[in-house]
């Protein structure tokens, strides 16, 4: 798709909407636990504690140097949660609110994905702690897993539509609900939804930050500003994938009502998954994603091929 | 114990590993004399730092005696200290309030010492139960620190043995309402003091095995 607007002022647009990506992240953030709270009985926090917190992080005093991939992998974090942002349409139909979209996006952000993980992975190895390796063997691990039913969604989609445009992926499914790909391929949609919850990292799939075991998995040397910098990554990470999980199954959008509303179902999925399960080990989380999800990917994709 | 890492910036260790002439870099507290002139910006920011601070204590899960067991329910439906914006932290990195739950043997102490000094500035200490201010029931113990604050700052007391968790929540906004008046020092105090600190905890800790400063 060509821009609509100048490339600065579309630019500047973009970079508004990286903010606005990353409040809309906290307070998704700060919601969950406060319903968390209501589950337990509880008042639960603010919604704008997690807001609250980050500015704490950024007044406390960095006390620790462990190299400059240390200092990096947040950096690697908040671009790889950017990078997806940028080149995704957030609202078709308003010029300022689709971003840099070009044919072949689809594969990028696929890359984009792992970018910031595989920079976290360096980083926190450098941290020198046990805890983070251990976090780190895990997450990648897990990672490895969750790729191939969440690629096979993503070639499923792309094989239906004929492109891997996102902007013509959302406008194929523009006819009304049943033309969404959850429901033209529910197959896929399955796939890539059990992948999502393994991406969030949401029971039963959060052995990597498992709280009771490694005390907070890789970033357990991360303090004061990197810590707040990772924090800010991982909430536009979050809103970016539950926009690109809008924009490719649920039919994208061309409202702002719209938009809240789906990618609020979209994050959750995950909260209402792992509210329910317990958490897998390592071995039985990867068995469960190479197994279930994605046998049920390659059926979507003969599916689409059939 | 003769350990020297250059690249940490604030406490520079004598040759022979002990505090004696040890030297604390600047950057690392401010003195006094080192304050900046109070313009009337920084007097706000430093107000809505002190707030942002206050609503955002993260403890540290590390319970050194029975006290810890008066910790729990703070967490549960009952108290809910998640809603004043009270959560535990599992590292010392990532953690600003330091418990110091109920007794505190010598061996523990050393423990103590390591997490609170790892902690990012500032950082606060409380004190609870009555064995923190003077032994409590371990008075004539020999193996159990009487005056915590001969070792470390303490900022809060929440006397009683146990105290309650309605008197931990009370303590806990005490110490918030002390950190929103900039009065809630005790890590600048733990720096400035250093010497006479170490020279307190060197006499009880006769294993030391550890660095002089640990970051």
């Amino acid at each position: 798709m060509e821009l609509q607007l100048p490339i600065l002022e579309q630019a500047l647009w973009t970079a508004l909407w990286v903010f606005a990506a990353l409040l809309y992240g906290l307070l998704l953030n700060g919601i969950i636990r406060k319903i968390v709270g209501r589950i337990q009985g509880r008042i639960g926090p603010p919604i704008w504690q997690p807001v609250i917190d980050l500015l704490k992080q950024m007044f406390l005093r960095t006390s620790t140097m462990h190299g400059i991939m240390f200092y990096l992998a947040p950096i690697f974090r908040a671009v790889g949660g950017i990078g997806i942002l940028v080149f995704m349409p957030i609202v078709v139909g308003v010029p300022i609110l689709e971003n840099f979209g070009a044919s072949g996006d689809l594969l990028l952000i696929m890359y984009f994905f792992f970018f910031g993980q595989l920079g976290m992975a360096l980083g926190a190895g450098e941290g020198g702690h046990p805890y983070s390796p251990i976090g780190i063997s895990r997450g990648l691990s897990q990672m490895t897993a969750f790729e191939l039913p969440f690629g096979l969604a993503m070639i499923a989609v792309a094989a239906q539509t004929g492109s891997f445009s996102i902007f013509g992926i959302v406008e194929a499914q523009q006819g009304g609900w049943t033309d969404w790909y959850l429901f033209q391929n529910p197959l896929a949609g399955l796939a890539a939804f059990i992948a999502l919850v393994a991406m969030n990292m949401y029971a039963p799939f959060n052995v990597v930050g498992a709280p009771q075991e490694v005390p907070v998995g890789p970033r357990t040397e991360y303090n004061a500003m990197f810590l707040s910098l990772m924090m800010s990554g991982v909430s536009v990470f979050t809103v970016a994938k539950c926009i690109l999980f809008m924009n490719l199954f649920l039919g994208g959008t061309t409202t702002i009502l719209g938009f809240l509303v789906k990618t609020f179902i979209v994050y959750f999925w995950t909260v209402f998954v792992g509210a329910v399960f317990p958490r897998f080990r390592v071995e039985q989380s990867i068995r469960f994603l190479l197994k279930w999800p994605a046998l049920i990917g390659i059926a979507g994709v003969a599916m689409v091929l059939a | 114990m003769t350990e020297t890492r250059l690249d940490k910036p604030h406490v520079t260790i004598a040759p022979d590993g002990s505090l004696d002439h040890a030297e604390i870099e600047c950057g690392c507290f401010l003195g006094e004399d080192e304050m900046p002139a109070p313009l009337p910006f920084n007097e706000a920011m430093a107000k809505i730092k002190n707030w942002v601070r206050a609503n955002s204590l993260n403890i540290i899960a590390y319970g050194t005696g029975c006290g810890a067991i008066e910790m729990r329910p703070l967490g549960t439906s009952r108290f809910d200290m998640e809603r004043i914006g009270i959560t535990m932290a599992p590292t010392s990195r990532q953690s600003n309030v330091l418990v110091v739950s109920g007794y505190l043997s010598v061996k523990t102490l050393k423990r103590v010492i390591r997490a609170y000094e790892q902690m990012p500035m500032p950082k606060w200490t409380v004190g609870l139960g009555s064995c923190t201010i003077d032994g409590g029931m371990y008075w004539d113990s020999y193996n159990t620190v009487k005056q915590v604050d001969r070792y470390l700052p303490l900022d809060i007391y929440i006397a009683g043995c146990m105290p309650r968790p309605e008197a931990l929540i009370a303590g806990f906004k005490e110490l918030m309402e002390k950190i929103k008046r900039g009065e809630a020092n005790g890590w600048n105090e733990y720096l400035q003091n250093l010497d006479t600190y170490k020279a307190n905890q060197r006499k009880v800790i006769t294993d030391w095995g550890m660095p002089a400063y640990n970051w």
